[in-house]
């Protein structure tokens, strides 16, 4: 069902060799110098040689904005050739109103994610607890936020991400999901080869405590909590943003931390 | 010539439906002029600015349906300024000074304040239709005023439009009398809605046959909804989330079941894939499916899905199906017409996209298709020349590659061969958009074979003046022609000036015509607004006639310049 992803590759290849200018089209999070999503329009002339002003990929809404003067890249006259896809204002042409609902659309969850009817009965209690009551409009019309994209801050990195919670339906897609964007792009943050190595082996399970990283949320009140306690619906009500936290700064949850961690471990998964 | 009293005549006129055949009858005698004048009830206004309202009514004083259409084309892709134009107001307060009785309001393109749907509601008393797609400009105060106000009113549909969600109860303001409707169609709302005041109007609406929610109405609801109007034969899903598990997820079976009329379903707006199989009892009758806007339903679900929907017409899908996706499609569903193929992650590098090959599997298995959108990474001539010898319907025909300049991708060469194959083999076509590496080549073979095309749309294409000339003289029926970022000047716009008066309207942006020449074919064509949009500042300063034009958009008119334009848009 996948197109092999060496195409992909193929195509990347191409799309910079026919840009005719050196496009850094990298397609990944890094330090970005102008810092922020909507920095992606400038990216062709301001690259670092790592190749770091990057566009984070949820924010194709770049496109909307009207060319500025430093977008000049294309627009010379007739005929020349835009560098990148990105780059160019009302390209591809799919209407504003459809771009603007990209930004909600999710990446189909990787490896086909059927929810196994284990998962679904795991969170049986928390989607009941979806059911809008809380979630949306009551009749007297209570302001009730959608659960969208929630800020993700991970210790040690400046620049956070933010991740669409409706993308999810469970802890786990949520955890690979991030393990994606921090522990696969923390690789290129480091310089050396033995940095990255050590960076890779960091990238394990967030959630069953092998790794040196925890998930953790800042819920309504305030409070500071371990991901994966509450059924995920119940979660979606209370969360306001997440951060990976060093396993060492858990200190006060750490008894219950540790034992968690155990009984993780022993869960099939 | 007339033995007939003018009603017998006006009688006949009524089996004449099409507004051309309608416009030729006019020209006969001025007793038949006079007839059908005074009979003629539906208008069609493809450029609001090319008449006005007071010459309409003039016209056909008796028109009760009116289609509009504003902003050109490229507006979708915020190209056009957007204080550009296409205001209704005037349109509606020149329809209401003169009482006519308007009953049905279809624009496209516009801009519709509250203020225009507010006296839309007071001034026509037997209003029943409103369609908007792609309009801007109102908020849910506007609704609100329509839905209280249209006593009679059949169809509120939205399409696509950016509305201000002021968080009011516009669906309470259908009064409790009010059980005409047919149709309802809000999606493109953002905000909440009263789920209460939502149910209360379906469950009054005996009529209703197509709903179509925005994400803020949750399954139970629709759950609710269902078991209400079983008879709906067109449902726009919006959010469908819940625990399979649950008492309220097989009460949506069963309500489901009961839907023996549902035809056409769109929306899920919000979808968590495990609920699918909900759906899975109508998917043999479905004859339309729209999962364009639906977020993150992996290629398997999605397959499963439309192996079911084997009576399928219509299908709009994101390119998450993948090349194996659309081998199902085509493997199930033979009865396919219209495909469109939106990208999920138009600048990604294409993870879950689809090539040429998805569409070659298409064209094999689909022989009816003739409508096509296809967002796709890459494509070849040889994937042409197939699809065009399997599919020669193709009516419409909407290629787009990503990469915009990119050449066949198996043999680097410039994809002119593969687009004159389908301009060859699909005599019928009327609309046709190209992309990808192509010179002026392609536009010969348009020019030659492309008898029956209305509409081009062309972007980074081409090598000279000879491209756009191939099309203006060999395309006898084109009607709108837009054209971006092309190698095309003076010359091309100039040689034939009289053609303009023949088409709609022409788009030219970041091409090479100069205002000079610009302004050479509005002195020319009276009879033509030639539009010149400026954005950048600093054009005002240097008003050089060698100077390019950033964007120029000319129609035909008998209304002569407009008055409405803002600043950086000139009419020369």
């Amino acid at each position: 069902m996948e197109p092999p992803p060496a195409r992909g590759r193929d195509v990347a290849a191409s799309k910079r060799e026919s840009a005719g200018e050196e496009a850094e089209l990298e397609l990944g999070l890094g330090l970005s110098v102008g810092g922020g999503e909507r920095t992606g329009a400038k990216r062709g002339a301001r690259a670092e040689p790592r190749g770091r002003i990057l566009t984070a990929r949820d924010f194709p809404s770049s496109v909307g904005t009207k060319r500025t003067a430093d977008e000049s890249v294309s627009q010379e006259g007739g005929g020349g050739s835009p560098t990148s896809g990105s780059q160019v204002v009302g390209w591809p042409p799919i209407r504003a109103y459809r771009m603007n609902s990209l930004v909600n659309l999710a990446k189909a969850p990787r490896a086909e994610d059927d929810l196994s009817p284990n998962e679904k009965g795991k969170s049986k209690d928390g989607l009941e607890d979806k059911t809008r009551a809380g979630g949306k409009a009551d009749v007297d019309g209570r302001e009730q936020k959608h659960i969208g994209f929630v800020k993700v801050n991970m210790d040690g990195i400046p620049i956070g991400r933010k991740v669409d919670l409706n993308a999810h339906a469970c802890y786990e897609t949520l955890a690979q999901a991030l393990e994606d964007m921090f522990f696969r792009q923390a690789k290129t943050i480091d310089l050396t080869g033995a940095e990255e190595n050590r960076q890779v082996k960091k990238s394990s399970k967030l959630l069953n405590g092998c790794s040196e990283f925890v998930l953790t949320y800042e819920d309504k009140e305030g409070d500071w909590m371990l991901i994966g306690d509450v059924p995920w619906g119940m979660f979606l009500t209370a969360v306001k943003r997440l951060r990976i936290m060093r396993t060492s700064e858990v200190n006060g949850i750490a008894p219950r931390f540790q034992q968690r961690s155990e009984r993780q471990m022993r869960k099939p998964i | 010539m007339n033995y007939f009293p003018d009603e017998v005549i006006e009688h006949v006129f009524d089996f004449v439906t099409s507004n051309k055949d309608r416009n030729t009858i006019s020209l006969v005698c001025k007793s038949w002029y006079r007839i059908e004048k005074f009979s003629r009830q539906r208008v069609f206004i493809g450029n609001c600015y090319a008449i006005s309202p007071e010459r309409l009514i003039g016209r056909f004083p008796g028109v009760k349906s009116l289609t509009l259409k504003g902003k050109p084309h490229f507006a979708d892709f915020n190209l056009v300024p957007h204080d550009w134009g296409g205001f209704v107001y005037p349109w509606i307060e020149a329809l209401a000074r003169s009482r006519v009785n308007l009953e049905e309001l279809r624009m496209k393109r516009m801009v519709v304040t509250d203020d225009a749907l507010e006296l839309i509601s007071r001034a026509f008393v037997n209003f029943k239709t409103l369609v908007l797609v792609s309009c801007e400009g109102f908020t849910t105060d506007g609704l609100a005023a329509i839905a209280a106000n249209c006593r009679f009113l059949r169809e509120l549909d939205l399409q696509e439009n950016e509305v201000e969600d002021h968080r009011g109860q516009w669906l309470n303001c259908f009064p409790e009398s009010c059980t005409s409707l047919v149709s309802l169609n809000f999606a493109c709302l953002k905000g909440d809605i009263n789920l209460a005041a939502l149910e209360r109007l379906v469950a009054r609406s005996p009529n209703l046959k197509s709903l179509k929610l925005s994400r803020a109405v949750p399954l139970d609801t629709l759950q609710k909804i269902l078991v209400r109007a079983p008879q709906l034969v067109d449902l726009g899903v919006g959010s469908f989330v819940h625990d399979p598990e649950s008492e309220t997820y097989s009460k949506l079976l069963t309500a489901i079941e009961k839907c023996k009329s549902m035809r056409s379903l769109s929306g899920f707006l919000e979808v968590a894939a495990y609920c699918l199989p909900a759906i899975y009892p109508i998917c043999s009758s479905l004859t339309s499916l729209n999962l364009s806007y639906a977020p993150g339903i992996p290629g398997s679900e999605l397959t499963k899905l439309i192996r079911q929907c084997r009576k399928l017409q219509r299908l709009w899908i994101l390119d998450c199906i993948g090349d194996k996706g659309l081998g199902v499609v085509a493997s199930s569903c033979k009865d396919l017409q219209e495909l469109r193929v939106f990208p999920s992650d138009p600048y990604g590098v294409g993870n879950a996209a689809v090539t040429e090959e998805g569409l070659v599997a298409i064209s094999k298995g689909c022989p009816k298709l003739n409508s096509l959108l296809y967002f796709c990474q890459q494509m070849t001539n040889a994937a042409l020349q197939t699809v065009a010898q399997n599919c020669p319907n193709f009516i419409r025909f909407r290629l787009c590659i990503l990469d915009p300049t990119k050449p066949d991708s198996s043999t680097d060469q410039p994809l002119d061969e593969g687009f004159g194959a389908i301009v060859q083999s699909c005599k019928g076509l009327r609309r046709l958009s190209l992309s990808g590496l192509l010179t002026d080549q392609v536009f010969s073979f348009i020019g030659k074979f492309a008898e029956q095309l209305e509409m081009l749309s062309i972007a980074f294409a081409g090598n000279s003046d000879k491209g756009m000339l191939y099309v203006l003289t060999g395309c006898k029926k084109i009607r709108k022609l837009e054209i971006r970022d092309c190698p095309f000047g003076n010359i091309a716009l100039l040689t034939d000036v009289g053609k303009y008066e023949t088409m709609r309207s022409l788009w030219m942006s970041s091409c090479d015509v100069t205002l000079g020449g610009c302004k050479t074919l509005a002195k020319k064509m009276p009879r033509l607004n030639v539009e010149i949009i400026n954005e950048n500042e600093e054009m005002e300063e240097c008003i050089d006639d060698r100077q390019k034009v950033e964007k120029m958009y000319l129609y035909r008119t008998l209304v002569g310049p407009r008055k409405d334009a803002p600043e950086h848009v000139w009419t020369l």
